[in-house]
């Protein structure tokens, strides 16, 4: 296992922070503080993969090797759009309403 | 509290159902009924149901009734009339499909999952949805926004997760048959500690379509019953290609139901060194030797066979599930579905995106989403991820090397080991130790890694605190090879004759 692998038992407050920013997740300090130990328990689990003998082994990221097949293109009914925007939990007509995206003014 | 009890009747099997539909005996209608009076008298204390369909259901079962009558059963289906129940993280395109979680409590699919379909269109009635770990991430349903189901044989204790609440409801007599799904042992450790049927198929028997994705490459749909003949018929009807899911197999599916009784003498199943840790406890250590000598009796060759990398099982599963499930449940933003949070005035779609999603998903469900996207993330791809899809590839080649033929000797045509390392555990018990709770899964999560099927068959009881607790062990086969495996399960649930279902 790498050196930067190694420091995951250790996992720190700042890089759980950064984690729950790319994982798109809004935590209190008590949460991060609640995480960083818990997912150090963790991790300081799974570093002994690290002591396994992997050299020369093929990855497997998937039980079938037919896994990328492909079909034929053929057309089929799909869902009405009005069906998938009235899941949405802010909608108006058939759109999904969001908070404004672009600043308004500079056409950015 | 201690063993379930009640004035209500618990339903008989899936088989039972079917024949007293099919003689005439007894009307879907009947059986729906008994089924609900037995939800409404226990499932205030179980608590195996998020959703119960009762007006629904009674009226579906009044449809197939008259369908009946009107083509005879057998027309209408393998399973004409039989009441049962999914987990509640399969689409139905009626009620709601909550996984579970805050965040989608109040979700209504537009559509039906592949495996509920097969299931209604061979004539079943579904009368609920089960109770589960939210996402299915978890092995107690502890971490279900519903609040936990409870294990029949003991109300104190955890019945097991992730689908435990279909494993709840079958043991307590409430459904003949209830679908779960297993990534990392979800089905067959439930069905362990509620004494119980359950069968993971090989990765891709059963479409996953309408399944909410925890782990891609690791989710199955797969049957819990009480008999191994009721795993069998539901498998006849789930099992097949669908061109909805292209991990669905082109491999032809066998009638599973016609095997069962083939005798299992001369058939080599392996014992690896590794099933006999010390972690086990007593009661699940003795049942399993129990179990080894009764198929020694029934004919079977035992063989002593070594699986070197199981130990890496858990540390390379709680790479890669949460790996994919931080991808797969990135969908979940607020957006298009599901809850979405208040934001003021000023602040932006991300805030909204990561608002949704603290307020949705609760603290399991957080950090398995955390740790996924450590592992994944620049500088640790490689040191966690890669590592452990060799480790995985390594696990397989356990497997294949044990199941194949060498200049040793016949491979085995099935591996034995414990389902759990110990029977059911008290409520809360582990809840705060996640790395005990995940190592619940020892035995059960190198089938998921591998892609192989594996069956837990209820093969004896501990004695705990003055009560029973049911103990299970598992049968495992290469991929596709289910005909095996249910072979040897049905024969060691006969020799045993164990009852599955608690006193009263």
């Amino acid at each position: 296992m790498s050196e930067q692998g190694q420091s995951g038992g250790g996992l720190t407050e700042s890089e759980v922070r950064k984690v729950a920013k790319l994982s798109r997740l809004e935590l209190s300090d008590a949460e991060i503080a609640d995480s960083a130990e818990r997912l150090a328990a963790v991790l300081g689990y799974v570093d002994r993969l690290g002591e396994m003998d992997v050299e020369g082994v093929e990855p497997m990221a998937h039980p079938s090797d037919d896994s990328n097949r492909l079909d034929e293109d053929v057309p089929r009914d799909g869902l009405p759009t009005s069906v998938l925007t009235g899941m949405s939990p802010a909608s108006e007509g058939d759109f999904v309403k969001v908070p404004k995206v672009i600043d308004g003014g500079g056409g950015a | 509290m201690g063993y379930i009890g009640g004035m209500s009747t618990p339903c008989g099997t899936l088989v039972e159902i079917r024949d007293a539909i099919r003689s005439g005996a007894m009307s879907s209608v009947d059986a729906v009924r008994g089924c609900l009076e037995r939800i409404e008298a226990l499932d205030g204390t179980v608590c195996a149901f998020t959703q119960v369909f009762a007006e629904k259901a009674i009226a579906d079962a009044g449809a197939i009734d008259a369908r009946i009558a009107a083509e005879g059963a057998e027309r209408v289906g393998a399973l004409a009339g039989v009441p049962v129940a999914l987990k509640d993280n399969i689409c139905l395109d009626w009620g709601k499909t909550t996984c579970c979680s805050r965040i989608l409590e109040e979700y209504e699919s537009p559509y039906t999952a592949t495996a509920a379909q097969r299931l209604i269109d061979a004539g079943a009635v579904i009368v609920g949805k089960t109770n589960l770990d939210e996402f299915a991430m978890g092995s107690s349903t502890e971490h279900s926004c519903f609040g936990p189901s409870r294990n029949p044989w003991d109300t104190e204790r955890a019945p097991g997760g992730s689908s435990g609440g279909s494993a709840a409801a079958v043991a307590a007599g409430m459904v003949p048959l209830a679908l779960g799904s297993d990534t990392g042992g979800s089905i067959r450790q439930p069905a362990a500690l509620c004494g119980i049927v359950g069968v993971k198929p090989t990765y891709g028997r059963i479409s996953r379509w309408g399944l909410v994705a925890f782990a891609s490459s690791l989710d199955q749909i797969g049957p819990m019953t009480r008999t191994v003949e009721d795993a069998g018929l539901a498998l006849d009807v789930l099992c097949g290609e669908d061109p909805l899911d292209s991990t669905s197999a082109r491999v032809e599916v066998p009638a599973f139901t016609d095997r069962l009784r083939d005798p299992i003498e001369g058939l080599r199943i392996g014992v690896p060194a590794q099933a006999r840790s010390e972690q086990n406890d007593p009661d699940v250590a003795r049942v399993f030797e129990e179990t080894v000598e009764r198929l020694r009796t029934m004919g079977a060759e035992i063989v002593d066979i070594d699986l070197p990398h199981m130990g890496a099982g858990i540390a390379a599963y709680y790479i890669v599930a949460p790996a994919e499930a931080s991808s797969n449940l990135a969908r979940f933003d607020g957006i298009r579905y599901g809850r979405r949070a208040e934001i003021d005035q000023g602040e932006d779609l991300e805030t909204l995106y990561s608002r949704s999603r603290a307020e949705g998903f609760g603290g399991e469900v957080r950090r398995r989403i955390m740790l996924g996207t450590y592992v994944l993330s620049s500088g640790y791809y490689d040191a966690y991820y890669n590592t452990a899809l060799k480790a995985r590839r390594l696990i397989k080649g356990d497997f294949d090397a044990v199941f194949s033929a060498d200049a040793s000797g016949a491979g085995v045509h099935a591996v034995l080991l414990p389902s759990t390392p110990t029977p059911a555990f008290r409520i809360g018990e582990k809840i705060d130790d996640p790395l005990a709770l995940y190592l619940e899964d020892i035995y059960t999560v190198t089938a998921n890694l591998a892609g192989i099927p594996g069956v837990s068959v209820p093969a004896g009881f501990a004695e705990v605190e003055g009560k029973r607790l049911p103990v299970g062990v598992q049968l495992l086969c290469p991929a596709f090879g289910e005909v095996n495996m249910l072979r040897i399960a049905a024969g060691l649930a006969d020799s045993s004759a164990l009852e599955t279902m608690p006193a009263g």
